[in-house]
C-alpha cells in the first residue's frame, strides 16, 4: 500500500511518515510550552530572596537552601502527610461510591432517575464559598473541627465523579448485564465484578483527578482547621504569603514540593487508562 | 420478604436494587450539600451579617443586585469567560488528544507534559504568569511579540485585554485534564469501527467525522457540561492575578465568585452573597441543562 | 446502615488528633487570634509567657492564619459560636465587626479613654465609637522614604543627603529614572504600584500639603473632590503620566523593583524594613517623608487588639487582663525589638535612643504628624481609589473627571454605612 513509500527511517530503529513527524514534533513543542511555567517556578525556587526578581530562567547561584528552610523551619513534613492521608481516603471513597451510583444511574431505569442525576449534578452548580458557613457550623456541633474528619467528610461523594462515572458506563453492553442477571449473580457482584473492570479507565480518571481535586483544595481546610498542625499544603503554603510581604521563593519552592505526589499518582495511574477498555473483542 | 420480593416484575426489582444502592448516597447529598443550599438560599431574602439575629427582608437583596451596574458587568464577565474559553479549550485539547493517540514514540512522557499545569499550584503559577504579561524588558511574552515585530501589549493593565489574559492560565492549567478525558474515551472506541472503516476505503477526515466524534459523543458531552461550570465559577487565576484579587482594573476581569467571596467574606453581607450565589447557580442549572438535553445521545 | 454509622464514629474518633486540654483544673483558658507571621507569632508566644508566668490562672492560647483569609475564618467562626476572646484585627475593618457585633467595647473602668487619649497616639483614637475604645494596637506603623543609595551615587545625587521636599524628590526620581531605546522602563525613579502605600499617602499627607484635606473630621463626608484635592492628586499620577519618572505598576511590586535595585525611591511603611533589611547587597536608607508648602504629614496604620462580644464571665476578666498586658509598656518595647513595630504609647515610642536610630529614626519621627484614616470599609474605599486612578492610566479620564467620580462613589458607600 502507498502509506509504506513515504516512511522516513529514524534513529533508535523507527520508522514514520513525515505526517507524523511533524505532528510528534508539534505536539513536542506544544508540551514544552504548557511546562515552561512551571520549569520558571522551580527555578524561583532555587533563588534567594535577593535573586527572585531577577527573572533569570537559569539562577545565577542555585541553592537548595528554600527546600531546607522549608523542611526544617514549618510543619511542611506534617502538612504533606495531613494531604496525603486526607486526599488517600476521600479517593477511596469516591472511587467507591461514585462508581456505583453512576452505575445505577446508567444502568437502572426507574421512575425519579433523572431527577436524581439532575440533583446530585446540581450540587456541582454551587461554589464552595458558600457551604463553607454551613458546612462549619455542623462540623462545631459535631466536634469535627480540626479534624481529619473534618477536612474529608464534605468530599467523600461527588457530582463530578458520578457524572463521569454514569458516560463512561453507558458504554458497557447491557446485553453483559443481563447474561450476568440470569446466571444468577447478584447485582452487587454484577457490579463489582461485571461492570466495573469494564471502565478501569474512567477509574483511572477518577482516581488522578479525585485526589488532584483534594490535594489542591484550600478553602474549606483552611476554614475546619485552626491548628498550624493539621493543615494541609495548600492551606500552609498560604501561611507564607503576609500582609505586605510573601515570600516568593518559599511559596514556589512548597509548591514545587506539592506538586511530587501528584505526579506520582498521575504516573502510576496513567498507564491504567492506556490500557484502555478492550472491547473488540466482546462485541465480536 | 423474601415472596414480596419474588413478586415484583423484573422492572420492579430494578428500581429496588437502585434505591437500595442510593439510600445511602442520597442521605449524605442531602445532608451535605442539599440542605446547606436550601439553607443558603433562604438567607437570600434576610439581611444576615453573621451576629445579628436574621430579618426577612424579601427581596432587596435581589433587587440591589439587578439594579447594581457592576453586578452586570460582572455578570457579562462570566459569560465571556465562558463563550470565549469553551471552544478554545475543548478544540485545543482534542487536537492535542487526538493526536497523541496516534504516536507511539515517547507518548507517556507528552502527555505529561500537557498534564503537569494541571498539577500546579494556581498562587505559584499565577505569579509566574504575571511576570510573562509584564512589559518589556521583562515580559517574556512581550519579548515574543516584539521579536515578530508586533507591538507590545499590555495584558493585565488593559481592560480590554485583561480577561483574555486572566483566562489564558486557567485554559492552560486545565488543558491537561481534557486531555486525559480525551484519551480515556478515544482509547474506549473499538477497533473494529476503524478496521470496518479502513476497509471500507473511508478517509481519515471522515472517520474522524462519521466515527470517532460521535462514538466520543458522551466523552464530549461531559466535558462540555463541566468545562462550562468550571468557566463559570472562575476564580482562582483572578483572584492571584490581579490587583488586590479584585477583578480589575476596572472591573474588567471581576466574574460572579469572586463578589460572592467579597460579600462573604470581606463585608460579610451574607445576604447579598447568598442572592448571587442563587443566581449563579440559577445559571448554571439552565446552563446545564440545556446542554444535556440539546446532546441528548439518542 | 447502623454499620456504617458505627464506622463512622469509630472513624471520627480514630481520626481526630489529641485535644489539647489546658493546664491546671481551675485555668481559665482564653484563645488569642492573629494571622501568621513568623516575628509575630514569636513576640506573642514572648509575651503570652510572660502573661501566663504573672497570671497562672490563665492560659493563652495563640491561633494564627494565613493573611489573606483571616477575615473569611472569623467569618466561618463566629455564627458557629466558635471564634477567639481576643482578636487581632486591622484597624480598617473596626467598623466592619462593630456593625457584625463582633467587638466589645472596653471597659471604660479598665481602659479610661481620657487616659488612652493622653498616653496613645493621637492616631489610636480611631478606636474611639461614642466615646468608648473598642481595640487598642501593641504597635503601630508609619510611612517614611526609602532611597537607594547606590542608584543615587550613579545619578550624581548625594546619597547622604536625601531629597526633603515633594519637588525634590521628583527631581531626585529624574535624575535615576532610565529607559531603554524603545522607551521600556529599565530603573524607575519612584515607584507607583496598586496596592502599596501611595492611596494612603495621598489621602492623608499629599492632600493636607496641597491645602486640602480628603474627608470631613468625621470622615463622614469626601471632601477631596476640589481644586487641591486634584492637585494632589496631579502630584501622584504626574509621576507616570507626565514626568514618566516610573511605570505605574512596574514589577507589579513597589516592594519587588526596590528589592532588585531598580527603584530608586519607595514611600512605604515601617513594615517594608525587614525585607529591604534582608537583601544582601542593597545599599539602601531612610528619610522622612518629603514636605511640600513646609507642611509635614504622615500616615499610620496598624492592627489592633479587641475582645470578642461573645466572650463573658471569667473569660471576659481574662481576656481584660491580657489586654491590659499586651498594651502595656514592656510588652511594646519587647514588640518593637521582636517585630520591629513602632509603639503605640508615645512615652515608648518617643526616647532619644529611638528617634536617633537611622532606620527607625523617621519613622518614630512621623508619629508625631501621623494620621490614621477611619475607614467604613477598608477594602472597598481602597478599590475606589484603585478604580480612580485606572481611570485615570488606562481608562482616558482626565484627573478633575476621575476624582469627581470617586468621591461620588466614596461618598455613597459611606452614606450606605451610617444609615444602617
Amino acid at each position: 500500500m502507498s502509506r509504506v513509500s513515504n516512511t522516513l527511517r529514524l534513529p533508535f530503529g523507527l520508522s514514520a511518515s513525515p505526517g507524523k513527524i511533524v505532528i510528534w514534533t508539534l505536539l513536542f513543542l506544544g508540551g514544552i510550552v504548557m511546562i515552561s511555567p512551571f520549569i520558571f517556578m522551580i527555578s524561583s525556587s532555587l533563588k534567594t530572596a535577593d535573586q527572585i526578581y531577577d527573572l533569570r530562567l537559569i539562577p545565577e547561584r542555585p541553592t537548595l537552601v528554600n527546600y531546607i528552610d522549608l523542611f526544617s523551619n514549618s510543619p511542611f513534613t506534617r502538612w504533606f502527610l495531613n494531604s496525603f492521608i486526607t486526599s488517600g481516603i476521600v479517593t477511596i471513597s469516591v472511587l467507591f461510591f461514585d462508581s456505583l451510583i453512576g452505575y445505577v444511574l446508567c444502568k437502572y431505569n426507574f421512575r425519579g432517575r433523572s431527577f436524581v442525576f439532575i440533583a446530585i449534578l446540581s450540587t456541582l452548580m454551587i461554589p464552595t464559598e458558600m457551604l463553607v458557613i454551613p458546612w462549619y457550623v455542623m462540623s462545631a456541633n459535631f466536634g469535627w473541627i480540626d479534624t481529619y474528619w473534618g477536612i474529608m467528610f464534605p468530599g467523600l461523594m461527588t457530582g463530578f465523579g458520578v457524572f463521569l462515572m454514569k458516560q463512561f458506563f453507558e458504554s458497557v453492553p447491557d446485553e453483559l448485564l443481563d447474561a450476568a442477571r440470569i446466571d444468577g449473580l447478584s447485582e452487587f457482584r454484577i457490579w463489582w465484578e461485571i461492570a466495573l473492570p469494564l471502565v478501569t479507565p474512567a477509574l483511572s480518571a477518577l482516581a488522578i483527578f479525585t485526589f488532584l481535586g483534594n490535594w489542591t483544595a484550600f478553602l474549606w481546610p483552611l476554614i475546619v482547621t485552626n491548628s498550624r498542625e493539621l493543615y494541609t499544603v495548600p492551606v500552609g503554603l498560604a501561611s507564607f504569603a503576609g500582609e505586605n510581604l510573601t515570600r516568593w521563593e518559599v511559596v514556589m519552592t512548597g509548591a514545587a514540593v506539592a506538586t511530587i505526589p501528584t505526579l506520582i499518582v498521575f504516573m502510576v495511574f496513567q498507564k491504567y487508562i492506556v490500557r484502555g477498555v478492550v472491547m473488540s473483542g466482546l462485541k465480536g | 420478604m423474601k415472596q414480596l420480593y419474588d413478586r415484583l416484575t423484573f422492572q420492579q426489582k430494578k428500581a429496588y436494587w437502585a434505591w437500595i444502592f442510593l439510600a445511602v448516597p442520597i442521605a449524605f447529598f442531602c445532608i451535605v450539600r442539599f440542605y446547606p443550599t436550601l439553607n443558603a438560599a433562604a438567607i437570600s431574602f434576610t439581611n444576615w451579617n453573621l451576629l445579628a439575629p436574621m430579618e426577612f427582608v424579601g427581596l432587596q437583596n435581589y433587587q440591589r443586585l439587578f439594579t447594581d451596574p457592576v453586578f452586570w458587568k460582572v455578570f457579562g464577565n462570566t459569560f465571556l469567560y465562558l463563550i470565549i474559553g469553551l471552544p478554545i479549550t475543548l478544540l485545543l485539547s482534542f487536537a492535542v488528544a487526538y493526536y497523541l493517540d496516534q504516536i507511539r514514540f515517547m507518548h507517556g512522557f507528552i502527555r505529561g507534559l500537557y498534564f503537569i499545569p494541571y498539577l500546579t499550584t494556581a498562587v505559584a503559577m499565577a505569579w509566574v504568569w504575571r511576570w510573562g504579561y509584564q512589559p518589556l524588558p521583562i515580559g517574556v511574552l512581550n519579548q515574543i511579540l516584539t521579536t515578530f515585530g508586533l507591538p507590545q501589549q499590555p495584558f493585565l493593565r488593559a481592560p480590554g485585554q485583561a480577561l483574555v489574559s486572566v483566562l489564558a492560565p486557567a485554559i492552560w492549567a486545565g488543558l491537561g485534564f481534557q486531555v486525559i478525558i480525551f484519551l480515556a474515551g478515544l482509547r474506549g472506541i473499538p477497533e473494529t469501527y476503524y478496521e470496518a472503516a479502513r476497509i471500507d476505503g473511508v478517509g481519515k477526515w471522515a472517520t474522524l467525522w462519521e466515527i470517532t466524534l460521535p462514538l466520543l459523543r458522551p466523552t464530549i458531552l461531559f466535558l462540555v457540561v463541566l468545562t462550562s461550570i468550571s468557566l463559570l465559577r472562575i476564580f482562582d487565576q483572578v483572584y492571584n492575578m490581579t490587583v488586590d484579587g479584585q477583578g480589575g482594573p476596572l472591573n474588567s476581569t471581576r466574574p460572579l465568585v469572586l463578589s460572592i467571596y467579597n460579600s462573604a467574606f470581606k463585608d460579610f453581607d451574607m445576604g447579598y452573597a447568598t442572592a448571587q450565589t442563587m443566581v449563579l447557580f440559577v445559571v448554571l442549572l439552565i446552563i446545564t441543562v440545556v446542554q444535556l438535553r440539546l446532546m441528548r445521545a439518542k | 446502615m447502623k454499620k456504617l454509622l458505627s464506622s463512622l464514629m469509630l472513624a471520627t474518633a480514630i481520626a481526630s488528633p489529641l485535644s489539647v486540654m489546658g493546664g491546671a483544673a481551675h485555668a481559665v483558658e482564653i484563645e488569642y487570634w492573629q494571622y501568621f507571621f513568623a516575628e509575630r507569632v514569636e513576640a506573642m508566644d514572648m509575651l503570652i509567657a510572660r502573661f501566663e508566668e504573672a497570671n497562672p490562672d490563665i492560659t493563652v492560647k495563640q491561633t494564627t492564619f494565613p493573611y489573606a483569609q483571616y477575615q473569611a475564618k472569623v467569618a466561618a467562626a463566629v455564627p458557629a459560636g466558635q471564634g477567639p476572646d481576643v482578636v487581632q484585627l486591622y484597624y480598617g475593618w473596626l467598623r466592619d465587626y462593630m456593625q457584625a457585633g463582633l467587638l466589645s467595647p472596653l471597659p471604660a473602668d479598665r481602659f479610661d479613654p481620657a487616659m488612652i487619649d493622653a498616653e496613645f497616639f493621637p492616631i489610636v483614637q480611631a478606636m474611639k465609637v461614642d466615646g468608648a475604645y473598642y481595640g487598642l494596637p501593641t504597635a503601630v506603623r508609619t510611612m517614611a522614604m526609602f532611597y537607594n543609595k547606590a542608584l543615587f551615587t550613579a545619578a550624581g545625587l548625594d546619597p547622604e543627603n536625601p531629597p526633603k521636599t515633594y519637588d525634590e524628590v521628583v527631581a531626585a526620581a529624574q535624575a535615576i529614572v532610565e529607559r531603554d531605546a524603545g522607551g521600556n522602563l529599565l530603573v524607575a525613579g519612584i515607584t507607583a504600584t496598586p496596592v502599596s502605600q501611595d492611596a494612603h499617602w495621598w489621602r492623608e499627607v499629599l492632600m493636607r500639603q496641597f491645602g486640602g484635606q480628603s474627608y470631613s473630621d468625621d470622615y463622614r463626608t469626601v471632601t477631596y473632590n476640589t481644586p487641591e484635592g486634584v492637585s494632589a492628586l496631579r502630584a501622584y499620577t504626574s509621576l507616570f503620566m507626565d514626568a514618566k519618572v516610573t511605570d505605574y505598576g512596574f514589577m507589579d511590586e513597589s516592594q519587588a523593583s526596590f528589592v532588585a535595585g531598580k527603584a530608586g525611591i519607595l514611600m512605604d511603611g515601617s513594615f517594608r524594613i525587614g525585607a529591604v533589611a534582608s537583601v544582601e547587597g542593597l545599599d539602601w536608607g531612610v528619610a522622612p517623608l518629603p514636605t511640600h508648602n513646609d507642611i509635614t504629614y504622615n500616615y499610620s496604620s496598624y492592627w489592633l487588639n479587641g475582645i470578642s462580644s461573645k466572650t463573658t464571665g471569667e473569660e471576659l476578666e481574662a481576656s481584660i487582663k491580657f489586654m491590659e498586658f499586651i498594651t502595656s509598656e514592656e510588652s511594646m518595647q519587647l514588640w518593637l525589638e521582636v517585630v520591629g513595630e513602632l509603639p503605640a504609647r508615645s512615652s515608648v515610642a518617643l526616647t532619644d535612643e529611638n528617634r536617633a536610630d537611622p532606620v527607625y529614626g523617621p519613622f518614630i519621627a512621623g508619629l508625631e504628624t501621623a494620621r490614621a484614616t477611619d475607614f467604613v470599609n477598608e477594602a472597598a474605599q481602597r478599590q475606589i481609589w484603585l478604580d480612580m486612578i485606572d481611570m485615570v492610566n488606562v481608562g482616558g479620564v482626565s484627573v478633575e473627571d476621575a476624582i469627581a467620580e470617586a468621591a461620588a462613589t466614596e461618598q455613597r458607600l459611606i452614606d450606605a454605612y451610617y444609615a444602617k
